[in-house]
């Protein structure tokens, strides 16, 4: 399972592998906003994507948007961990075809839970 | 035929015409005049400057973006600021408290490991009785059995302090946002100090540099109105109302 975290924060990158390493993802990549995860996502064969919303250059959302644009990436897998708590962002965020959203401050639990419901649900479709 | 164009000189002529005469009475005359006209410069000048001064502070006080800035974004930034002290202490306390609870169980484990190592050793060298055998076997099953369980809840400690890091990302992006304000509040010092300088600017202000992303949640400051997700069971909630 290759995974790409995209935060504008190294710590916060960091934090987000490290614990998807302790769920037993190793495979993991990082990208500062969604400039740089684009072109990675587009030729990297990557299985799932978690996202920051708020962040200079280009943002989650447009990155998700152009995720879901591209016939190639339609399908990824999309978690957006975000400090973004407005309601309308939220909605926002399920139009666009969010697969999971988390907000920051989050739980390792937490994060842990809408991986596991994500997969699931791929899974049984 | 200058002379007419300039009242000032005229009357100087006429003044040292008087003072040859010996008039005392057409010149005293005449002075009063030369100094009625220097204070009438001046009074218009110092009303100019008053009514561009006024003018000036009008369209200032009428400046909505500084009438928020002080009433609403600086009050709001003192909250955030508060907010952001209060989040690295618990995140330093969190820190703190896991490892004090954690560092008597590492030494437990290494104590428990040294004295084991040390009777292995006199058992491989045969220096061993049996029945202290028998007990160092038992003791080596407790130990294994312990050793599982503390390493596990050190796992779990050290987790917590990984989560503890996120007040960085939180607490830069609160900051951030504060930086913002003060070259704001800047700018609108600098924009005082050009307006009282004398050079009137007319029209609007510059265009609303208003953020458009909210960002991290801050108690006081943002979570007033209802339109807010101040959990992630209020995020769930939400979701789930929309077919998730």
């Amino acid at each position: 399972m290759k995974i790409l975290v995209v935060d504008d924060f190294s710590t916060m990158r960091r934090i987000v592998r490290n614990l998807l390493r302790d769920l037993g993802f190793t495979n993991t990549f990082e990208a500062d906003d969604g400039k740089t995860a684009l072109p990675m996502l587009q030729g990297g064969n990557y299985d799932f994507l978690v996202t920051d919303w708020n962040m200079p250059g280009m943002t989650g959302i447009d990155l998700l948007k152009a995720v879901r644009a591209d016939p190639k990436l339609v399908n990824l897998p999309v978690l957006m961990v975000t400090a973004e708590a407005k309601r309308e962002q939220i909605i926002l965020a399920a139009q666009t075809g969010v697969n999971g959203y988390v907000i920051k401050p989050f739980t390792a639990g937490t994060l842990k839970e809408k991986i596991e419901k994500i997969f699931e649900r791929i899974d049984k479709a | 035929m200058e002379l007419k164009e300039n009242p000032q000189l005229l009357l100087a002529q006429n003044l040292v015409a008087a003072l040859e005469d010996n008039d005392e009475t057409k010149a005293d005359e005449i002075l009063d005049q030369i100094s009625g006209m220097r204070e009438s410069v001046l009074f218009q000048e110092v009303g100019r400057l008053t009514r561009q001064l006024h003018d000036a502070m009008n369209s200032f006080s009428l400046d909505s973006k500084m009438v928020e800035l002080t009433s609403k974004d600086i009050p709001d930034a003192k909250e955030r600021l508060h907010y952001v002290i209060a989040m690295t202490e618990q995140a330093a306390n969190q820190t703190m408290a896991v490892i004090e609870s954690l560092t008597p169980i590492s030494q437990e484990l290494s104590d428990q490991a040294n004295e084991l190592s040390n009777k292995w050793d006199r058992f491989l060298a045969k220096d061993m009785p049996f029945e202290e055998f028998k007990n160092m076997s038992q003791e080596i099953t407790v130990h294994f059995t312990q050793t599982k369980e503390r390493v596990a809840s050190v796992q779990g400690g050290l987790t917590d302090i990984l989560m503890a890091q996120s007040f960085q990302d939180i607490t830069g992006q609160i900051i951030r946002r504060v930086i913002d304000l003060v070259q704001e509040m800047e700018h609108s010092m600098v924009e005082l100090v050009r307006l009282s300088g004398g050079k009137m600017k007319t029209g609007a202000t510059e265009d609303d540099t208003e953020l458009e992303l909210p960002g991290p949640v801050v108690p006081g400051v943002n979570d007033k109105a209802n339109d807010m997700a101040t959990s992630q069971d209020d995020v769930d909630d939400l979701l789930s109302s929309l077919g998730f």
